[in-house]
């Protein structure tokens, strides 16, 4: 065991891009020392000045060495004063936590990587680093849900990646004008038409737990197992070390044993109300 | 187990002496505010000689003793995890020259941990504090608070000469004698021709102070005496908890209605979570002075029974009673088998004193499970 | 006739499809093609056609008055439009637009109706292939009424 980390370290928003109405990404960096490596998947503890601290997942290229990305939606107060941080303001880190992406087991198979709403910046390292090294895997697909066109994330890399070819983009809103090409429908019902080769397919999927549920179920109907597919799950953070007992989930810490977990060990707990 | 001596009255005295002399805070059970609580004692006249108590669900009452004994009740409602792991604690300070500065420092609050002496600490409290070493101390990360006043704590036993009315550690193996994580153990003897202690080491502090007290070997009687006690204290348990599956049975029934059940008797208000000694769950708050120049992070004791505990995205996961409860019964009877190795209930009975709707974690334990094996039972039957 | 008979059969729709019965269904079926921009059927027009949609993408939109029309549902290659041929009064509740270029296969509603009508085993089969797609469409529609990427409450 090692003393638990509650101070968190000095960074410096190094530049931000407003993503979407109210959705912010932060580039930080350190104000001393290295960035610390992390894996695509793990969060970090943010803390904005006499405001509190809120766990964000990393959204950065783990190749990227310098800085530390993350994109904030503007929830609370926390979230607010951290989307609100302008280049030059200082903020906290404690981090990286929890566990990550399965990019190494995907090696060799095919990879389906869903993501829902803002679930798309969890996930982004991880798509990041499969692109990186595409030859490992079979079949990238990225299936990304959205509530509407205006409300998609990372627009041009998500146009950027679809030119590359070795990766099926579908996007899929759940409504839009005449403007939009694209698909209107759930996440979940695309993917009995993804001809998927079940055996050796391996699922990544962050959204909203709802989502995530009927994602995790079409998977397994359409014959990937369980226990490849991955969901990102989320509870109460707050001290990130497995010592205050708020991100509980069943028997897990979801700063522990999570936020990414194998379905089979959860879908029980996702069917059931209030755990 | 150390060897046995025995320890007069004035032996006692002598050990709170020597605590003191050697810069122990000495901490044990004082009767205030009509209720056996842990304070500042120095000499025997500070301890509640001849008060008991009477305890039932729902239900604290002290009462006059036939006799002058030193350890004559059972438990207070605080537990000793209030002196290892405070209710409130600053955790650090961050400051900036103005409200507009983009940089702040953050500095790290004092850390000199009191050193403290547990008078009175009964064999269930030991076993929450063992629990709490698992989780604060022996995780993956380790609070540093908690570990070094753990690390300073000099812990007196007494085992229990009285069960009280809402007392299980029998059922929990924790009670009601102290078998391990003491330096020194008690065992008050009291009848109509002494007022004694029996005494062992369990620890090298424990022996090295027990050494320069004055005291005498125990005697065969001094022994049956002791287990006269402690076995008649054994037997007298208010409530029984039936431990064997029960940890399968709870989390094989999430969905029991009995849950809706005892939400509509939980009022929620927490207080069976401020009075648990296994209890760990803290939350962190910042605080700024009114110029927004000072930030301060504190720790605070928190409730799985609020609705902050489990707030997610605007909303409470655990939004009903019924779901709060859950959480805690699972959690300390069967969840914490998984993430511990162990149940994080010792059996003290606090829950059910102190609840002010005399929900009974024995009773509903037992319940839950119960009405889905009768279902079985008549399609078995039918 | 006959190669339209194996384009039915070939249809996700009808996977494992007896043959005798494909027969009978492709004898109400004909070769549809929609330019981009074109409309399918509008909103109260009857039912008169099922659409397998072979090739493109399908908008299902429906326009509130006084506003741009709201896409609710895309449908694309391999999908089927028409879930209503068996529900009186058989009417169309919604707008369906060409997104692009759209390949199908119309099935004549009154012919097949009439078939099912005649052949309660043919009726069956039809059943058991629309059913289901009612029923997903259902499930569907309640997670999306549930707005989960949306961050105010309901």
């Amino acid at each position: 065991m090692k003393a638990a980390p509650l101070r968190p370290a000095p960074y410096r928003v190094r530049r931000i891009k407003r993503e979407l109405h109210g959705v912010t990404t932060l580039e930080l960096v350190p104000a001393q020392g290295a960035v610390p490596a992390f894996e695509p998947g793990q969060f970090n503890m943010l803390y904005a000045f006499g405001v509190g601290e809120a766990a964000i997942s990393i959204s950065g290229d783990p190749a990227q060495a310098d800085c530390l990305t993350h994109t904030v939606r503007e929830m609370g107060a926390i979230s607010t004063a951290l989307a609100q941080a302008h280049p030059g303001t200082m903020l906290g880190v404690r981090g990286p936590f929890g566990t990550a992406w399965p990019t190494r087991a995907a090696e060799g198979l095919d990879v389906v990587l869903i993501a829902g709403g803002l679930g798309l910046a969890p996930l982004r390292p991880a798509i990041l680093r499969l692109l990186a090294a595409r030859p490992l895997y079979g079949r990238l697909i990225l299936l990304y849900g959205a509530r509407s066109p205006n409300e998609l994330l990372y627009r041009h890399e998500l146009e950027h990646w679809r030119q590359r070819l070795d990766v099926d983009i579908h996007v899929t809103v759940d409504y839009a004008d005449a403007g939009w090409h694209g698909n209107v429908g759930v996440v979940p019902r695309l993917i009995p038409r993804l001809g998927l080769d079940a055996q050796n397919t391996l699922a990544m999927v962050c959204g909203p737990e709802v989502m995530m549920r009927f994602c995790g179920a079409a998977l397994h109907d359409a014959g990937v197992a369980m226990d490849r597919i991955h969901l990102s799950m989320e509870r109460n953070m707050k001290c990130a070390l497995g010592l205050c007992g708020h991100c509980q989930f069943g028997a897990d810490f979801i700063c522990k044993t999570g936020a990414v977990m194998r379905y089979d060990q959860v879908a029980q707990r996702l069917r059931l109300r209030e755990i | 187990m150390g060897e046995e001596y025995r320890l007069t009255l004035a032996g006692l005295q002598a050990l709170l002496d020597a605590l003191g002399a050697r810069g122990y805070h000495i901490l044990g059970p004082r009767l205030r505010d009509e209720a056996i609580i842990y304070d500042e004692v120095t000499k025997l006249a500070d301890l509640p000689a001849g008060w008991t108590d009477r305890q039932e669900a729902g239900q604290y009452r002290m009462e006059r003793r036939a006799d002058n004994a030193l350890f004559g009740y059972a438990l207070g409602p605080q537990a000793w995890r209030r002196f290892l792991q405070p209710p409130r604690h600053t955790l650090w300070r961050a400051r900036r020259a103005d409200p507009a500065a983009d940089d702040f420092d953050i500095l790290p609050a004092d850390t000199a941990p009191p050193k403290f002496a547990f008078l009175g600490v009964r064999a269930c409290e030991l076993h929450a504090i063992s629990i709490q070493d698992r989780i604060l101390r022996d995780n993956a990360y380790a609070d540093a608070s908690y570990t070094a006043r753990r690390a300073e704590a000099f812990f007196i036993a007494v085992n229990c000469g009285m069960a009280g009315g809402t007392c299980f550690c029998a059922s929990m193996g924790t009670g009601p004698t102290a078998q391990t994580g003491y330096d020194l153990a008690l065992t008050e003897l009291l009848d109509a021709t002494r007022h004694e202690f029996l005494i062992r080491a369990g620890s090298a502090r424990g022996a090295a102070l027990l050494a320069i007290l004055p005291h005498t070997p125990a005697n065969e009687a001094d022994r049956a005496q002791e287990a006269a006690i402690l076995a008649d204290t054994a037997q007298h348990m208010g409530r029984t908890l039936e431990t064997n599956g029960l940890k399968e049975r709870l989390q094989a029934n999430l969905e029991d209605p009995h849950w809706d059940e005892i939400a509509t008797r939980c009022l929620s208000c927490g207080n069976c979570t401020m009075v648990c000694p296994t209890c760990f769950c803290t939350t962190l708050e910042d605080h700024t002075n009114l110029a927004g120049t000072e930030a301060v992070r504190e720790q605070r004791w928190d409730s799985c029974f609020t609705l902050d505990f489990s707030y997610i995205h605007g909303d409470s996961v655990r939004a009903g009673i019924a779901a709060r409860y859950r959480h805690w019964l699972t959690h300390k009877l069967a969840n914490w088998v998984d993430q511990f190795g162990e149940m994080g209930c010792v059996g003290c009975g606090r829950c059910l004193t102190w609840c002010p709707a005399a929900i009974d974690i024995t009773a509903e334990a037992a319940a839950i499970g119960r009405a889905t094996h009768d279902q079985e039972d008549q399609h078995g039957n039918a | 006739m006959e190669t339209l008979e194996r384009i039915v059969l070939a249809h996700r729709f009808f996977a494992g499809f007896e043959a005798e019965l494909g027969a009978l269904v492709a004898g109400c079926a004909r070769n549809l093609r929609f330019t981009p921009g074109q409309y399918l059927f509008h909103a109260d027009e009857d039912v008169n056609q099922i659409y397998l949609i072979r090739h493109g993408v399908v908008a299902l939109e429906i326009a509130p008055p006084g506003r741009a029309p709201v896409m609710f549902a895309t449908e694309g290659e391999g999908d089927i439009l028409g879930t209503s041929w068996l529900v009186p009064p058989y009417r169309w509740r919604f707008d369906a637009r060409a997104v692009g270029l759209v390949r199908a296969i119309g099935l004549d509603a009154q012919c097949l109706r009439a078939k099912c009508e005649a052949d309660h085993h043919l009726g069956y089969e039809m059943m058991k292939r629309f059913l289901p797609e009612l029923s997903a469409r259902l499930d569907q529609t309640r997670l999306q009424m549930l707005d989960v990427y949306g961050t105010a409450k309901p």
